[in-house]
């Protein structure tokens, strides 16, 4: 159990002119599984390869349980990273590669060899140790990289876009293999991703990186219902954004009167909804809105709507959308708990 | 293959047919010197045949014997500087850019394009001054003009499809950067050190001018004895000498004519797809 705290961290190349790690502070606690979330080069690759002692900070700490970690060399550290591609050794076995870094460590062969089959078992590929890494799937190949971070027992677990090379029906089987090995052996484990809907399954926290810095670092539920800042609602698909001011427990603006959920104090700000939390039909803070385009996603319809001067965005489902043509006019209602209000200082 | 049409199988054939004979007609003769004794025009083989060249190469008068085991030494001198020249060289070239690489790919190629003796020459005076002349060491470090563009173009190969993460990940599982060499670097070049090694073992063993100059007649690889048998117009004994020279060139090829035809590992390494 592994307390990870990151002050301050930036890290500018030599010849950039701008860092890609921009005065990062971040703590982790114990046993958690956090997730680095951001676009393609916003530092967060940057971030965990300083974690893992890969790339030398130009600045800032990190601590682990308080105490600092940057004078030690990576294989010291008791970090493990595992990459994207996972970079399986490709001339060993699978069971040379899974205990690749206890024979560094120089264990008896005896121990090595029944660690190795023990892992093996725990990520479900028990029979596979003396197939070479190029006759594995993609999904076996990631689990022998899990299991080859796993047996060193590391302290702090690092793992690059763990789900982003895996077919949509592996996705599932491996955030649930990843969320059990980590619950199970209970290591502080951040992760890396650019996709949204990666972070929100796989992590207990999510922190979000946007130009090197952090922007939000919360619950995965929160970036949808209270978003720090537009930047961060639409990050995560939010598409509708009012203009206003928050009076007396109600937004006022080019919508009219819209009643907030309590505890929102008064002042300027920006309304955001989620496009799926927009209803059709009649309810509290009903409007008209004309359709203006209609999308039919499969699962899900998306309308683009007017109500006077603004544009909104909602997602229905097909059976509510059916019979809903491109120019008539709907009545939709925003529950005001699904309303939410962001702005300076809030 | 199998769909070619009839004539180009048969040109192919007649092609490596004219291959094979270009290469090996010309040492026919050779043998047959080394067991001649007196082969005159227009006689189409030798009146008499005989051991005694060989016995004559392998007796210490010759001095075939020393001077095989001192191209031997200075070629393998030249291989090890090579490739512990060569394989950062060929690192750097391969996994990074760097203002002026191209320049500095062209230097490394030099040496093949200008005449050693040229450069040799001007080596000459500062091996003077460092007292390297006459030694074995002068020689074979003088090889290493010769070889090293070898060795460096081998290895930037091998590393232009090299995955330096593989190291990242080696050490974030505990390697130390002496294991990481050992255990994932090592593997994955080995193939290029072994064939650029062979390369530049085998251009080393065929210097004459430059260990001429550098070793000034002290230093006797074989081919300067070889030479001294020609010119002297011993046939028989240059037969016999011409035909140990030319076994390690041999043995070489057929070792690693597989991984000369470009499939194996020695143009690949880590991080081919």
């Amino acid at each position: 159990m592994t307390h990870v705290s990151i002050r301050d961290l930036t890290k500018t190349y030599v010849g950039a002119a701008q860092p890609s790690v921009d005065q990062l502070s971040l703590e982790i606690p114990s046993g958690e599984l956090t997730a680095l979330l951001g676009p393609s080069g916003c530092g967060k690759t940057t971030t965990m390869k300083m974690i893992a002692g890969l790339l030398e900070p130009t600045s800032g700490a990190i601590d682990f349980d308080g105490r600092s970690i940057l004078r030690e060399r990576p294989e010291s550290r008791g970090v493990v990273m595992v990459f994207q591609n996972y970079l399986l050794f490709p001339y060993m076995s699978v069971a040379d590669n899974v205990g690749f870094g206890l024979r560094m460590r120089k264990l008896p062969r005896a121990e090595i060899a029944a660690r190795v089959a023990e892992m093996l078992a725990l990520v479900r590929l028990p029979d596979l140790g003396g197939r070479r890494p190029a006759d594995l799937s993609g999904g076996q190949q990631q689990r022998v990289a899990l299991a080859r971070a796993l047996i060193v027992r590391p302290k702090v677990l690092l793992l690059d876009e763990p789900l982003s090379n895996l077919d949509a029906h592996l996705r599932l089987e491996m955030r649930d293999l990843i969320r059990s090995l980590q619950k199970e052996l209970a290591i502080t484990t951040i992760f890396v991703t650019h996709d949204q809907e990666e972070a929100v399954v796989l992590a207990d926290r999510v922190a979000l990186i946007l130009d090197g810095r952090l922007r939000q670092y919360d619950r995965a539920d929160l970036f949808y219902k209270r978003p720090r800042d537009e930047a961060v609602a639409r990050f995560f698909g939010g598409q509708n954004f009012v203009e206003g001011r928050v009076a007396g427990g109600a937004f006022e603006g080019p919508l009219g009167r819209l009643d907030l959920p309590s505890g929102l104090a008064d002042g300027p700000g920006t309304l955001t909804v989620r496009p799926e939390a927009i209803r059709l039909g009649s309810g509290p803070n009903a409007r008209a809105a004309r359709v203006i385009d209609r999308i039919y996603l499969g699962t899900q319809t998306r309308l683009k709507l007017r109500v006077g001067e603004v544009r909104l965005e909602a997602v229905v489902s097909p059976d509510a959308a059916e019979g809903v043509e491109v120019g008539q006019e709907v009545a939709i209602h925003l529950p005001p708990q699904a309303l939410w209000v962001m702005g300076e200082g809030r | 293959m199998g769909r070619d049409p009839a004539w180009m199988r048969t040109l192919q054939v007649l092609l490596g047919a004219l291959l094979i004979a270009w290469l090996i007609l010309p040492l026919i003769p050779l043998a047959i010197w080394s067991f001649a004794r007196g082969w005159r025009f227009p006689s189409l083989l030798p009146n008499q045949w005989t051991l005694d060249a060989w016995a004559f190469a392998f007796s210490s008068r010759s001095g075939v014997l020393e001077s095989l085991w001192t191209t031997t030494l200075i070629a393998l001198a030249a291989t090890a500087l090579s490739i512990l020249v060569g394989v950062p060289a060929g690192r750097a070239l391969g996994l990074h850019k760097f203002r002026g690489k191209q320049a500095v790919e062209l230097l490394i190629l030099a040496p093949i394009i200008v005449p050693g003796i040229a450069v040799a020459l001007g080596i000459h005076g500062v091996f003077i001054a460092l007292g390297l002349t006459n030694t074995l060491l002068g020689v074979a470090l003088v090889h290493l003009i010769p070889t090293l563009p070898y060795m460096t173009l081998v290895m930037a190969g091998i590393f232009a499809n090299y995955d330096p993460a593989f190291e990242d990940q080696a050490r974030s599982l505990g390697a130390s950067p002496l294991q990481t060499f050992r255990y994932v670097a090592l593997p994955a070049i080995m193939p290029g050190i072994i064939v650029g090694g062979l390369f530049a073992f085998l251009v080393s063993w065929s210097q004459y001018v430059l260990t001429l100059l550098i070793g000034g007649g002290r230093v006797v690889t074989l081919p300067l004895l070889l030479f001294n048998f020609v010119s002297a117009g011993r046939n028989d004994v240059s037969g016999a000498i011409g035909m140990i020279y030319i076994l390690p060139g041999i043995l070489i090829l057929l070792l690693t004519a597989r991984h000369l035809s470009g499939r194996s590992g020695a143009v690949g390494g880590f991080g081919r797809v």
